[in-house]
């Protein structure tokens, strides 16, 4: 059987998962290990006037206990933000400092104060508890909307008003005109939920200074050891970048939470340092609410318009994006780039304007989370066109399908070439296996059974495989997003593939192994994926915006040419050939129609022993690449939800979910319907259960599992996920990606077969039994009126 | 400090530990069998559940003491051999049961007791059935679509075992 691309390949990496010998970070042990516990400020806003860790020192089992003045002083940099945003009136953001200790202010509840480090975890958090903090309390915003009032407490000094940027994108006046003399205009304000990634292994992280080498090593939970590695030296100041290492082992999921180095990081490595101890901290499920970067969290209205033959004429959006305390890696380009660009959803639309304020908060940063700005894209854009269709008594797949882009390349206003795609196809695929047509009908069954039955579209687009270099400097990105690869044959012919991508449960392992497979007819059982570690893999930029398919897999594929042209030559030398007759396959290298051959271990062992190898050449068989995308890709579908909500509780049960998404060239289709599966889920999340709840002095009332409801089995139905693809052009292997299409696509369909059910617009997410019942008492309250 | 003694995965153990250590702390700390995982501190999420004297319990709530004397089995004591998986092991990973695996021990032994339980009841583990009774285990990869289909699986591969 062929384990090569397209083929349904059992996972190589789960064994050691199902035997219970993955090897997370907080499994891992270093000898003389201490433990670290954080101070956290309880206030939402506050100034420190002073700390006193004299009788936490002097506890029992305590090594340290160290705090932001004594960081600053050893010269630690200040937390970076990795994407300059430019005002409309040309001026940069206003970014205020973030110290990985709070110095003179803190600024959210959680926000870190002091590390203690001790003999052991309880040691260390009886100690953190010992340390007394005397804080002057400060008035409190929480949302981005009061942020933005005047007279609303001051969050950063350098930071007027709270706006951190005041952006821009699309063609404003022309916008306008459109707007002013559409036949048809509809308004929507919406609010996308605030969320909290969860992946189920909370960050944790072991620091260990060598006081011998001058050397650091850091095991942690990352998404991007290099990129952490990068940042931590470049930027903190915490070690050059030849005497740090840092391994990202086992990642118990990420979601985009663990793309970036945060202040605990930083401070063990400090500490390991200062304290002359390995340090370790796991973070606790309620610190993980309060201090990994949340998602979403906008405020929007949004205007668009139609001509008499409901053609879109035009589309406004203003957002106010709600980004926290303090400016996280990518939190400027999540609310601007990889959102308002997506605004031309699947739709050929001339005129499209958008601005975005980005605001400071006194809650946790917020950044990109699964999907990162293309969900809140999704949801304006799906949520306008159901509505559209509504008001225009239209059909919303017909509404939709006849303002879809037919033709590619098509140029959006809002800088995005879409290359690829066909979404009438996706469409058709999705109304079929829903049985649309039939729907009526089951609408009407439905409400015998005193049901309230109701169906909604989503056709999303989204832009991932991030990202070309040159593109995302020239807006801002302070990284270029390439990747890097290297494959090694060994002298026995088995390989290693060294990638800078990080499997943190998408099945690198298996996938990668698969292309290899593919190009080298070689078992993947012979075949290794290396990643995670700065010591083995050369640089990385990470996995995270669906990017490890085409941006990842085609560095691979890039180097892999070169071990082939390499190996053409060897055997052309050795079977006395032309290059140009000798082929690949089956586990061997022949010349096209003769029986001469040399099998793969025996090129292995030529290209080492370098006895019999063309002159000049060099020995050995590993050669790498850097690749550097040309386009985003753009995966784009259609997903078809169905619902039943009981009138009498608000109680909603999706009863059918149908997605049909356009990824492209697909490895592995079982790994990619569980990529969907997964999205899905946090996508219909998102819609129906999930939303960070801060109360008005800044205490997040939503900060275990007891109070933020994570979808469970019983709260999903099975999916009926399906492919309609066509190829991207724009890199080697024709992939889009499918990390992160599930929660784009999800939360729109949902909120759409729910108000499609109630008869009621008006429903926030997550739409809970209470809020579903809310709305339809309206309606009723409204028929009464009448 | 008590000297605390089980049998876990077949092997008498004993260590002195402190009064106040968990179920979850001395199996993952002092036996250092770190496939049982801590996902909360809520007692919600279920990556610490075990058996213990045959029963699924979530580790996190039971004090290392409680389990005095008891017979524990691990993730790690599931399998008969790493080349002979158990049969719900083997569906996980025939179904695409986990992602990041980190749920994913303790979903097998919550789906193992669950199967137990139904089987010697005589009762039909249904789809329905099999989510209900996931109420106490979370996944954020899977969507639980495979999830719940490796259970399906692995209850009729442990029938037939
Ligand atoms: S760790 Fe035991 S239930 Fe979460
Ligand atoms: S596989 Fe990652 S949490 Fe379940």
């Amino acid at each position: 059987m062929s384990e090569g691309i397209g083929a349904r390949v059992l996972r190589k990496e789960d064994k050691r998962f199902l035997l219970g010998k993955g090897r997370y970070t907080d499994d891992i042990v270093e000898p003389n290990q201490a433990y670290a516990a954080f101070v956290r400020s309880p206030h939402a806003h506050a100034t420190i006037k002073s700390i006193d860790s004299a009788a936490a020192s002097a506890m029992e089992g305590v090594e340290g206990v160290l705090t932001g003045p004594e960081l600053v002083a050893d010269g630690i940099g200040n937390i970076i933000c990795g994407w300059g945003v430019t005002s409309k009136d040309g001026t940069p953001m206003n970014m205020g400092a973030w110290s990985a200790l709070a110095t003179e202010k803190v600024r959210y509840v959680g926000d870190a104060v002091a590390i203690v480090v001790a003999d052991s975890p309880a040691a260390a958090k009886l100690a953190a508890e010992a340390v007394v903090v005397d804080y002057d309390v400060l008035p409190v915003v929480v949302n981005s909307v009061d942020a933005l009032e005047a007279g609303a407490p001051e969050i950063h000094e350098n930071a007027p008003g709270n706006l951190i940027f005041d952006w821009e994108i699309g063609n404003q006046e022309p916008t306008e005109a459109a707007l002013a003399s559409a036949e048809h205009i509809v308004e929507l304000d919406i609010v996308n939920n605030r969320l909290a990634p969860n992946p189920m292994e909370p960050r944790a992280a072991i620091a260990t200074f060598n006081e011998a080498e001058d050397h650091y090593t850091l095991y942690t939970t990352s998404q991007n050891p290099h990129v952490a590695r990068l940042v931590l030296s470049a930027f903190y100041n915490v070690a050059p970048e030849h005497k740090l290492r840092v391994i990202a082992p086992d990642v118990g999921g990420g979601f985009g939470s663990k793309i970036y180095i945060y202040p605990e990081e930083i401070a063990c490595l400090w500490a390991s340092m200062k304290t002359n101890r390995s340090v370790k901290w796991t973070s606790d499920r309620t610190e993980a609410f309060l201090t990994d970067a949340h998602g979403r969290d906008h405020v929007t209205t949004a205007k668009m318009g139609f001509d008499k033959n409901h053609k879109i004429v035009g589309l406004r959006v203003n957002t106010k994006a709600n980004l926290g305390a303090y400016m996280s890696l990518f939190s400027s380009a999540t609310p601007t780039y990889l959102y308002a660009t997506l605004l031309s959803g699947q739709y050929n639309i001339e005129n499209v304007y958008a601005d975005v304020q980005g605001v400071y908060t006194n809650t946790v940063p917020v950044d990109a989370y699964r999907g990162a700005g293309r969900p809140e894209a999704s949801y304006v854009m799906e949520r306008m066109m159901e509505t559209a269709a509504r008001q225009l008594g239209v059909d919303p797949a017909e509404l939709r399908a006849k303002n879809f882009v037919k033709e590619f390349p098509h140029q959006t206003p809002v800088i995005m070439a879409y290359d690829s795609g066909d979404f009438k196809a996706n469409q058709d695929q999705a109304m079929k296996a829903a049985d649309y047509k039939g729907f009526e009908k089951r609408r009407k069954e439905a409400a015998k059974r005193g049901k309230l039955r109701g169906i909604g579209f989503s056709n999303y687009i989204e832009a991932c495989g991030i990202a070309p270099s040159a593109a995302v400097g020239s807006l801002g990105a302070g990284v270029g997003l390439w990747e890097s690869a290297e494959v090694r044959v060994n002298p026995v012919g088995t390989i290693e593939i060294l990638t800078g991508s990080h499997s943190h449960g998408q099945g690198h392992e298996t996938t990668f192994a698969q292309l290899v497979s593919e190009r080298l007819d070689l078992p993947t059982d012979n075949i290794q994926i290396v990643h995670g570690d700065t010591d083995k893999v050369q640089f990385g930029m990470g996995t995270y915006g669906s990017r490890s398919g085409a941006v990842g897999m085609s560095a691979i594929s890039k180097a892999l040419d070169k071990v082939e042209a390499k190996v053409k030559k060897i055997g052309a030398h050795v079977l006395e050939a032309s290059e140009d007759d000798i082929v690949i396959e089956g586990g061997a290298v022949k010349v096209k129609g003769t029986d001469k051959q040399m099998l793969w271990h025996e090129v292995g062992l030529a290209a080492y022993t370098a006895h019999n190898i063309p002159e000049g050449m060099e020995p050995g068989l590993k050669e790498s690449a850097f690749y550097d995308p040309s386009n985003f890709t753009f995966p784009a579908g259609c997903y078809i939800c169905e619902v039943e909500v009981d009138p009498e509780t608000g109680t909603t049960d999706i009863v059918q979910f149908v997605a049909s998404d356009d990824f492209g060239t697909i490895i592995n289709p079982m790994i990619v319907e569980g990529q969907v599966h997964g999205g899905l889920a946090q996508g219909i999340g998102q819609a129906m259960l999930e939303g960070v709840v801060y109360d008005d002095d800044g205490q997040q009332l939503s900060a275990s599992y007891m109070d933020y409801t994570m979808p469970r089995a019983d709260d999903l139905p099975m999916y009926k996920v399906m492919h309609q693809s066509t190829e991207c052009p724009g890199n080697p292997l024709g992939m889009k990606g499918c990390g992160e299409a599930g929660a784009i696509g999800s939360p729109p369909a949902v909120i759409n077969a729910i108000t499609d059910a109630i008869g009621n617009n008006n429903l926030a997410m997550p739409a809970t039994p209470s809020a579903v019942w809310a709305a339809l008492q309206e309606v009723s309250a409204k028929t009464a009126a009448e | 400090m008590t000297k605390i003694a089980m049998n876990v995965n077949g092997k008498a153990v004993s260590r002195e530990v402190p009064d106040n250590t968990l179920l979850v702390e001395y199996i993952r700390e002092h036996l250092r069998l770190t496939g049982t995982h801590v996902g909360c501190d809520t007692s919600q999420c279920g990556a610490c559940v075990v058996h213990v004297d045959g029963k699924a319990m979530k580790s996190c709530t039971m004090l290392a003491a409680a389990a005095e004397g008891a017979t524990v089995t691990t993730v790690e004591g599931l399998a008969a051999s790493k080349d002979e998986l158990h049969p719900m092991q083997i569906a996980f990973k025939d179904n695409h049961g986990l992602q990041c695996g980190f749920c994913t021990p303790g979903m097998i032994m919550s789906a193992t007791d669950m199967v137990e339980r139904y089987q010697a009841e005589g009762k039909e583990l249904t789809e329905e059935a099999i989510r209900h009774e996931l109420e106490g285990n979370i996944c954020r990869c899977t969507g639980y679509h495979n999830i719940v289909k490796s259970i399906q699986d692995g209850a009729s591969k442990m029938t037939n075992a």
